[in-house]
């Protein structure tokens, strides 16, 4: 059975994950819009910076935000001189990671989205008096359903996966940082094999479900071959 | 009553625009040229889609840009009807929503009655729940014209809204335009290459070539210039507005008048004294110096030689006016030679045939 401890960081773990995943489309959407739609020269650094977390191992990036995030880091003395204290080893300090490492699986799928759409809606709606805040809402964000749902589901699921960076970042302190990946880790080092097959169990179907029901309502959606 | 004044200079290298022109303020103003020629350039200038980094556009008194003072005002501002190419409606919205988009976003909302009429002129009524994907071509763009009307616009722009669309769909669409012509008080500007659609909607015809204005006039004018291209096409015509005089039930046929004289057309169903517009193909019209004593042909009348030019492959064409009308001619250039053909020449034309566009 999964115990309190395990409960405790199973809740924990989705607190990050929705939160990271709400922090991710608020700042992936500006993000992935200004990637689908520039013709600026930054468009490939960017694009090679966003993705960076699909190729880096975790423990790296993790290694670079404990550095910057430390008290000898740009990051950390800032933080420090906000009164904030540093991040390394708190709650806001692994969503700031999580938010980094979950950014291309956020951002890919919402830029995919926003590119298909085209410039062919926005000048019609253009011409129909809305103005570009409103373009984007009345007709890129409606037209963008499915993005959003791959873009968040991915986010989440891939929040709730990580482990590399948590341990770098966040440590293992029980309530605080302790996430279900690294608690598995816990148990399989102590050899309670038991509690890590409920734990990973439970990982797993949760992952399952989740893909199950993106890829559900993503057969049903009316997909946005968005204008004719 | 000229109501548009338009003067934009872009360049993009190997694309260049430079207009200054002045449009009427009302009936339809086609805008004619080759892929390339600037036609849908300058009509996206117009409507603020592209920027010209140089340019002047006042529309009914109200500057929309002025380079040199730094004044454009952006498309959404611009009191303006645009009907794209492809009709690009929303496809998250119900034919009815997307008519109603634009409407939610004027301020000063009277507009469901003219919804309603627009809905009417353009026969959608009964299309109003489908979605977009639901619908073919032909009715696709006909909700986005009335989407564009509905907004009463004080002007409204079209580019090339038939092109993708196939001839049956065409001739589904144009009776809709002709019908807005006589409905609408406000000027159209409409884009095409299609010769056939510049004689069935144009009142006024501007040419363009290279990123310029070749010719700009009222249609009967530019489509008779020796020196503008259309002369010199296969499917080079003229078209007579006329008006319905009399009707042959025997011969099944119809006479109109015009300022020249008189026409036999093949039986127009019209009440007598309606207006029509009627196209004469150059190549249906034949030279005879004098008035021929028997002819099969119904339709010969006096006319005056005004000019010539050589045409293509062994063709002359001949321009002449037919009381105020005029005419072109294609024949060959070995015809003209031997009739000796000069301007100011009183000769007269035979017409093969005529079509009615109307």
């Amino acid at each position: 059975m999964l115990t309190a401890d395990d409960l405790e960081t199973l809740l924990l773990t989705f607190k990050v994950a929705s939160i990271t995943t709400l922090l991710l489309l608020l700042l992936g959407t500006p993000l992935a819009w200004w990637l689908a739609r520039t013709h600026s020269k930054w468009k490939s650094i960017i694009n090679a910076l966003v993705a960076l977390p699909l190729v880096l191992p975790p423990t790296v990036l993790g290694f670079y935000l404990l550095v910057l995030m430390g008290p000898a880091g740009v990051v950390g003395q800032f933080t420090t001189w906000l009164g904030l204290g540093t991040l390394p080893f708190t709650l806001p300090g692994l969503m700031v990671a999580s938010v980094l490492y979950s950014l291309p699986f956020v951002v890919q799928p919402l830029q995919a989205t926003f590119s298909a759409i085209g410039g062919h809606a926005l000048e019609a709606a253009a011409t129909l008096r809305a103005g570009s805040l409103d373009r984007f809402f009345s007709v890129v964000v409606p037209l963008s359903k499915p993005g959003f749902l791959t873009a968040a589901i991915l986010g989440f699921a891939h929040t709730v996966g990580e482990f590399g960076v948590v341990l770098m970042v966040g440590g293992n302190i029980p309530g605080k940082t302790r996430v279900v990946s690294v608690q598995i880790y816990n148990h399989v080092e102590a050899l309670e094999y038991a509690e890590a097959h409920w734990l990973a169990g439970s990982l797993l179907v949760f992952s399952f479900s989740v893909l199950l029901i993106l890829y559900t309502a993503l057969r049903t959606q009316p997909v946005a071959h968005s204008l004719k | 009553m000229t109501t548009i004044k338009a003067r934009f200079q872009l360049d993009y290298g190997d694309f260049k625009l430079a207009v200054d022109l002045k449009l009427p303020g009302n009936g339809i103003t086609v805008l004619f040229g080759h892929s390339g020629s600037g036609k849908t350039t300058l009509l996206r200038c117009i409507a603020g889609l592209q920027r010209a980094p140089q340019g002047f556009l006042e529309v009914n008194g109200s500057v929309w840009q002025d380079s040199e003072r730094g004044v454009f005002l952006p498309t959404h501002k611009r009191p303006l009807g645009y009907v794209f190419q492809e009709a690009n409606l929303f496809a998250h919205l119900t034919v009815r929503d997307n008519l109603r988009y634009g409407l939610k976003r004027i301020k000063h909302n009277s507009g469901t009655v003219r919804l309603d009429h627009a809905v009417d002129l353009l026969g959608i009524g009964h299309l109003l729940e489908r979605r977009p994907g639901q619908l073919s071509g032909g009715e696709r763009q006909r909700v986005a014209i009335t989407r564009a009307l509905a907004l009463n616009p004080e002007i409204l722009l079209m580019d090339e809204p038939l092109a993708s669309l196939d001839f049956k769909r065409k001739q589904e669409i144009l009776p809709f335009l002709s019908r807005l012509h006589q409905q609408l008080a406000i000027p159209l500007l409409y884009v095409t290459h299609s010769q056939q659609e510049v004689a069935q909607l144009a009142d006024t015809l501007v040419i363009m070539e290279d990123g310029r204005v070749q010719a700009l006039g009222p249609l009967p004018d530019i489509q008779s210039r020796l020196d503008v291209a259309l002369a010199q096409d296969r499917e080079a015509a003229t078209v007579w507005q006329v008006i319905i005089s009399e009707h042959e039930a025997d011969y099944h046929l119809t006479r109109v008048e015009f300022s020249g004289g008189s026409l036999s057309l093949p039986r127009v169903d019209a009440e007598i004294g309606a207006s029509l517009r009627v196209r004469i193909y150059a190549r249906d019209v034949s030279i005879v110096l004098e008035a021929p004593a028997a002819t099969s042909i119904l339709n010969v009348l006096p006319a005056t030689v005004t000019g010539s030019a050589d045409g293509q492959a062994g063709q002359s064409v001949i321009r002449l006016v037919v009381g105020s009308q005029a005419l072109l001619a294609h024949i060959t250039r070995k015809s003209a030679r031997l009739l000796d053909l000069q301007v100011g020449m009183a000769v007269y034309v035979q017409i093969k045939c005529t079509s009615i566009l109307n």
